[in-house]
């Protein structure tokens, strides 16, 4: 993945320029690293050496994500293919998704295996902290998707009785992205209020009809 | 289950170099116990335990495939 070429020129700048214009990559895309300064040498005649760098392209959060779970699913006997949903232009989040077969293992219970790989991926994508933060997000088989699905109707159908018995319904507890979800499916009901309970990981939804 | 442990470790600590993992077997339950540089040991365990139960979920999952029962410890 790591790409990296050595230039020789006259000087630093020249020798970089080269470089770039080699790999095609912008200059914040990649750390350069001088070898050798180089001499000018007295009158340009007597030990004059040309200046020489070593030009790397970074890895960008989403090539050291791939990379990491490619690593962990490859150890796990899985053989996948990772592609990546969504990139944002200004690179705050990632979106990937793990394509394979016997995903259901990479799921796990409500998703928990996945949202633990997840979390995982995060803090190895986001261990240099001098590039800023990427949020990760990972899907398989469409899992979040479908589970989107499901807790948008289960908010639904949980507001109605909220309103037919006119006592609070107390969901089980979820992690923060599926209650998001519950809010967002309620946040038009006019008569519904919904807020959360309970400290993390055990924080759950509680629905209200007014 | 060591290899991947050792995966998730060294990419998770500033020191990779310090990381070991022991495996023992029993009949159906594999015991690893890993044990990192002192100033990573945050690194592997987390804010009230997080980091350490996502290992052990991802471990699970591995073990599960296999029909086994896992155990990581974090010495």
């Amino acid at each position: 993945m790591e790409t990296s070429i050595r230039e020789t020129a006259k000087n630093v700048d020249i020798a970089i320029e080269k470089a770039l214009t080699k790999l095609a990559v912008p200059k914040e895309k990649v750390e350069i690293k001088i070898i050798d300064e180089g001499n000018k040498g007295i009158f340009g005649l007597i030990g004059n050496r040309d200046a020489i760098v070593e030009v790397f392209i970074k890895k960008t959060k989403a090539d050291i994500a791939i990379e990491f779970l490619h690593e962990v699913t490859n150890s796990m006997g899985l053989s996948l293919k990772i592609e990546i949903i969504e990139e944002d232009s200004d690179d705050e989040q990632v979106a990937l998704n793990l394509i394979g077969e016997n995903l259901g293992i990479l799921i796990g219970h409500r998703g928990s295996t996945l949202d633990s790989l997840q979390y995982l991926t995060s803090l190895v994508a986001n261990k240099d902290v001098t590039d800023g933060y990427v949020r990760i997000v990972l899907d398989a088989e469409g899992y979040r998707d479908r589970r989107r699905k499901t807790l948008f109707q289960l908010a639904k159908r949980l507001a109605e009785k909220a309103r037919t018995t006119g006592r609070k319904v107390v969901l089980e507890p979820m992690p923060p992205h599926e209650r998001r979800i519950i809010h967002l499916a309620l946040q038009e009901e006019k008569d519904i209020k919904t807020y959360s309970e309970g400290n993390e990981p055990y924080r759950k939804v509680i629905i209200v009809a007014n | 289950m060591k290899e991947l442990v050792e995966i998730i470790a060294k990419s998770l600590v500033d020191h990779p170099e310090e990381v070991v993992v022991k495996e023992t077997e029993g009949d159906r339950t594999v015991n690893l116990v890993l044990s990192v540089a002192e100033d990573d040991m945050g690194k592997v365990i987390g804010k009230q335990g997080r980091i350490a139960k996502a290992i052990r979920t991802v471990l699970k999952a591995a073990a599960t495939k296999e029909n086994k029962r896992v155990n990581v410890e974090i010495l």
